[in-house]
């Protein structure tokens, strides 16, 4: 009767096999990705590939002569009148506020009144070709007062009676807030060991291949408009068009062609996308807006550079009693996920070490750079970083393995943190004992030679979020489950295929609740007419949050087919199961029948089936477990479950030229079911390399203007083949019971423990610890040198 | 003032008016209309717009079209078997998830295969250098390294 899963056989906490849940035959199995073959053919349509009937061009003109100046004057005469120009655009078109989070949204299509960030648009042309677009940018004349530009956070704030980046911000900060949990004070005084550390992290961005795309038709006979564009979340993208474009969210229709990736940075509306609907609707064609690369690193919204101060002790046997951590982020020129990201920073000290008492200070300050807001892992990556690096110190301090500290102190299963966040099921400490096996991690730890080293690091993250962005008790995830006999069955979700293979997973989960193959399954995405809501692809959500309504909506088809069944069978109903395309019974093999008879009977006498699932994520309030008073921003963080997982690095010093080259990396991973383990493998690989380059190179930078000094990939040095480290990635045995199919989320977590794997690897092989990413072949160098003196001393031997 | 260039693409000819600006990318994609060649940088940083001249790996969205007048280009169109199947290196990369995203993928391929044409069975060191000048941000390389061996491995073994 087909393939079954290889653990049929076994049985479990005395349950028979026919009632074992993880008895999978389509969840488990590595297939290849559904939209594999139109890939590699160069058949998947990308929103750039689009052409539609009577389509035209936009282009965005941008500020390029400062980061911060008042708009006196604009004046499109010049660009109307070029042949070929259809219509121009400026800001003061369009000036409704858009934001992510509705409660700090400010920006605007274009800018209105002033411009805050080098490479701001200022106006937009829509043209018969691009070449007449961009020369029409060019004859848009603009006058501008400069103003003085804030580059660093501190400056902001000290300069804020002076200088201020937005009216209703004063202070230039966007947002504080100050999460106290438990007598951390009183906890120090007790500490035996403690360390006190300052740490700063760099401004990489996303760097997702294809630039942002947007294909807008406005039909001007029904006023409906649909916007075609590369995004992760088409729900909030058609939320932010309604409230810029002053529509009824019914008269527009979002649809996602393939995504070229996004890691965060398609996670926001773009102005590519405001603008050719904008452009769309004044003159009724269809209008194409493509993001150069320049216009991409101008304008996309990568990770927050942290300032952060940290404090932790332990007792004498080296449980951790107390972290106290003090965050100054910059936030750049607008307040994109800054909230949201702020609070996470402040949540992720709880998880995945017991802390009984912690204090966060937080504030996230404006500055007149390129936006920060989401990048895989958000809010995650920079204090995991400094508290996996001071844990690392700890040890040593101890005189014990940071191996032996982080396994005393991680957390179990049914975990409360102080926060209320709840941990329903972890294998972390399976994680650090997995790497640390199979890298030889106790036997090889301090124990390389000069210039070689290896580091440890561990890290977790959440799968999904409690919250929506704005007030709303609506079902996050809503599936839709349509079987008949001409299509079989199709997946109707509006959720975001951006490249990490939701689509794949989500016919395999379909196709494992309802007893089919995973290649009869359709899955239609991105389309927010056609798909059932879905909030979008971030935060890990989308495997957990589909899984969840797809076993809903199952249920549903699936007793209905069990009564047809059983009524054909001469059974009863509740004793047939639905696997591998039959419907029998688990009791008596000789009642069986081929599940689509039964759907095509069904189908003949009733009619199609369909059904709807729906997951709302389970909520806490956000107190301190132990008074039970509210902490604001305390319940950012909370999510239906977490997944975990440990890095090892093993990294090579070039004491002559600084340069840090990663040689291996052992990881191991609870991501809780892996649907697909060779998709997991690959999410995996990816963080991976995608933080080794945010630890090692990428850093955006700029002129004391704040001009971009390297927009593009060449000065901006992503890590290539050449980089690639061997990597040994393992998906540890883990099954969430809490969760549909045990699944968790394995796409932000792995990218946690890499910046301070990497860093303490480096510690290991040079004896010089960093506090500060990306790690530089000048910082080495300088800290060689100043070691080097040190060691020499003055000579008389008194270490001066 | 525009000129009529003569390119071979995949097997067919294509007549095209071309600027002496244009670069062949945008004249493959807009004016051919095979939209497979990707554009990720537009100035030859990220490989996306990979296609062979002359079984060449070349960088198109820097190569100025009419500098390919009369010559042979392949785009990953090119590589799709004459029945529609996938070609070893193709389904190299779909079986063994060297794809997510997808957007490099063209780029990806067409420097494979101009790697494979000139050396059939590479060493990792010649797979990471050559493919050096190809970035993707979701795979983190190593499926497609092993894409391309296990491509190089069935293609020795006498499969199309």
């Amino acid at each position: 009767m087909g393939a079954w899963d290889q653990r049929e056989n076994y049985v479990r906490e005395g349950k028979p096999s026919y009632l074992d849940e993880r008895r999978f035959t389509q969840v488990g199995r590595s297939v290849p990705r559904i939209d594999g073959p139109a890939k590699a053919k160069g058949e998947a349509v990308y929103t750039a590939d689009m052409v539609l009937p009577g389509m035209v061009y936009g282009k965005i003109k941008r500020c390029k002569e400062y980061a911060h100046a008042n708009i006196k004057k604009i004046d499109c005469s010049k660009a109307l009148a070029l042949p070929g120009v259809l219509a121009v655009l400026t800001g003061d078109e369009a000036p409704n506020k858009w934001g992510i989070v509705p409660a700090s949204a400010n920006e605007t299509a274009l800018a209105v009144g002033k411009v805050r960030f080098y490479g701001e648009g200022v106006a937009a042309v829509a043209a018969i070709d691009e070449e007449t677009a961009e020369a029409a940018c060019d004859l848009i004349e603009v006058e501008y007062e400069p103003l003085p530009a804030l580059l660093d956070p501190f400056e902001s704030m000290a300069r804020a009676g002076e200088v201020n980046i937005h009216e209703n911000a004063p202070d230039n900060i966007l947002h504080k807030g100050d999460q106290i949990y438990g007598d951390v004070d009183k906890a120090f005084e007790k500490c035996e060991y403690i360390l006190e550390k300052e740490f700063k992290t760099g401004r990489p961005q996303h760097g997702y291949i294809e630039p942002m795309s947007a294909v807008a038709s406005y039909d001007t006979q029904n006023g409906l408009l649909h916007l075609w564009a590369s995004s992760q979340v088409p729900h909030y993208l058609h939320r932010q068009m309604s409230i810029v474009l002053e529509m009824p969210m019914s008269k527009i229709r979002v649809t996602l062609p393939a995504v070229g990736g996004g890691f965060g940075g398609k996670g926001e509306a773009a102005a590519s996308e405001f603008v050719a609907c904008l452009l769309s609707r004044k003159i009724g064609r269809p209008v194409k807006v493509t993001f150069e690369r320049a216009d991409v690193f101008y304008t996309s919204k990568g990770r927050h550079p942290c300032y952060m101060k940290w404090k932790i002790g332990l007792d004498k046997d080296g449980y951790i009693q107390a972290v106290d951590f003090d965050n100054t982020m910059d936030k750049g020129a607008y307040a994109g996920w800054g909230v949201v990201v702020m609070f996470y920073t402040a949540s992720m000290v709880h998880l995945p070490y017991k802390v009984p008492n912690a204090r966060s200070l937080v504030r996230n300050v404006y500055t007149n750079l390129p936006t920060t807001g989401a990048m895989r892992g958000l809010g995650g990556v920079q204090p995991r970083f400094a508290m996996e690096c001071m844990l690392d110190e700890l040890a040593e301090m101890m005189g014990i393995s940071p191996y032996e500290l982080k396994m005393k102190n991680a957390i179990d299963s049914g975990y409360t943190a102080i926060n209320n966040m709840y941990v329903p099921h972890t294998e972390y400490k399976k994680c650090l004992q997995t790497a640390v096996e199979k890298s030889g991690y106790l036997e090889k730890h301090g124990k390389l030679p000069f210039g070689k080293g290896i580091g440890l690091a561990g890290g977790y993250y959440i799968s999904g979020t409690a919250y929506t962005l704005y007030q709303s008790y609506k079902p996050h995830t809503s599936v839709t489950l349509k079987v008949d006999t001409e299509g079989g069955v199709t997946v109707l979700c509006a959720a975001a295929e951006i490249g990490q293979g939701c689509n794949t997973v989500m016919a395999q989960m379909a196709a494992e609740a309802l007893g089919v193959h995973y290649e009869d399954v359709h899955v239609q995405t991105g389309d927010t007419e056609i798909g059932s809501f879905d909030l979008g692809s971030f935060a890990s959500r989308l495997t957990y949050a589909s899984g969840y309504a797809i076993n809903e909506a199952a249920r549903e088809i699936n007793f209905k087919l069990r009564e047809m069944a059983g009524g054909l069978l001469g059974c009863r109903a509740d004793h047939l199961e639905i696997k591998d395309r039959m419907i029998y019974s688990m009791f008596e093999p000789k009642f069986k029948i081929e599940w689509a008879t039964v759907v095509q009977k069904y189908v003949n006498s009733v009619g199609a089936l369909s059904a709807v699932g729906h997951f709302s994520p389970p909520r806490r309030k956000g107190i301190d477990i132990i008074t039970g008073n509210r902490i604001q921003g305390a319940n950012i963080g909370h999510s239906p479950t977490f997944g975990f997982s440990c890095q090892i690095h093993e990294v090579e010093v070039d004491v002559e030229t600084g340069r840090v080259y990663v040689k291996k990396v052992t990881e191991a991973g609870d991501c809780g079911t892996a649907v697909n383990p060779m998709s997991v493998d690959g999410q995996v690989e990816g963080s991976i390399m995608f933080n080794m380059g945010a630890c090692l190179y990428e850093d955006m930078k700029f002129d004391a203007k704040g001009k971009h000094l390297n927009p593009n990939f060449h000065d901006y040095k992503c890590p290539t083949f050449m980089e690639m480290p061997d990597m040994d990635t393992n998906i540890v045995d883990s099954y969430d019971p809490t969760a549909p199919f045990g699944v968790k989320e394995t796409g932000e977590g792995a990218v946690q423990p890499t910046f301070p794997a990497i860093t303490n690897a480096i510690y290991d092989a040079i004896g010089v610890r960093f506090y500060q990413v990306p790690i530089t072949p000048e910082m080495i160098l300088k800290a060689l040198k100043e070691k080097k003196e040190k060691e020499a001393g003055c000579g008389c031997g008194c270490g001066a | 003032m525009k000129q009529l260039i003569s390119l071979e693409i995949n097997g067919h000819e294509y007549d095209v008016p071309v600027s002496p600006r244009d670069v062949l990318a945008d004249v493959i994609r807009k004016k051919v209309g095979l939209t497979g060649t990707k554009k990720g940088c537009g100035m030859g940083d990220c490989g996306a717009c990979t296609v062979l001249v002359e079984d060449k790996p070349v960088l198109s969205c820097i190569t100025l079209a009419i500098t390919c007048n009369g010559k042979k280009v392949t785009t990953v169109e090119g590589l799709t078997l004459p029945d529609g199947q996938l070609n070893p290196l193709q389904a190299a990369f779909v079986n063994h998830g060297a794809i997510q995203c997808g957007f490099c993928t063209p780029g990806m391929l067409m420097s494979a295969s101009g790697l494979l044409k000139r050396t059939p069975k590479p060493t990792l060191y010649d797979i990471k250098h050559e493919m050096s000048g190809n970035i993707c941000r979701c795979t983190g390389f190593k499926r497609i390294i092993g894409a391309i061996e296990l491509a190089s491995e069935a293609m020795s073994k006498g499969v199309k």
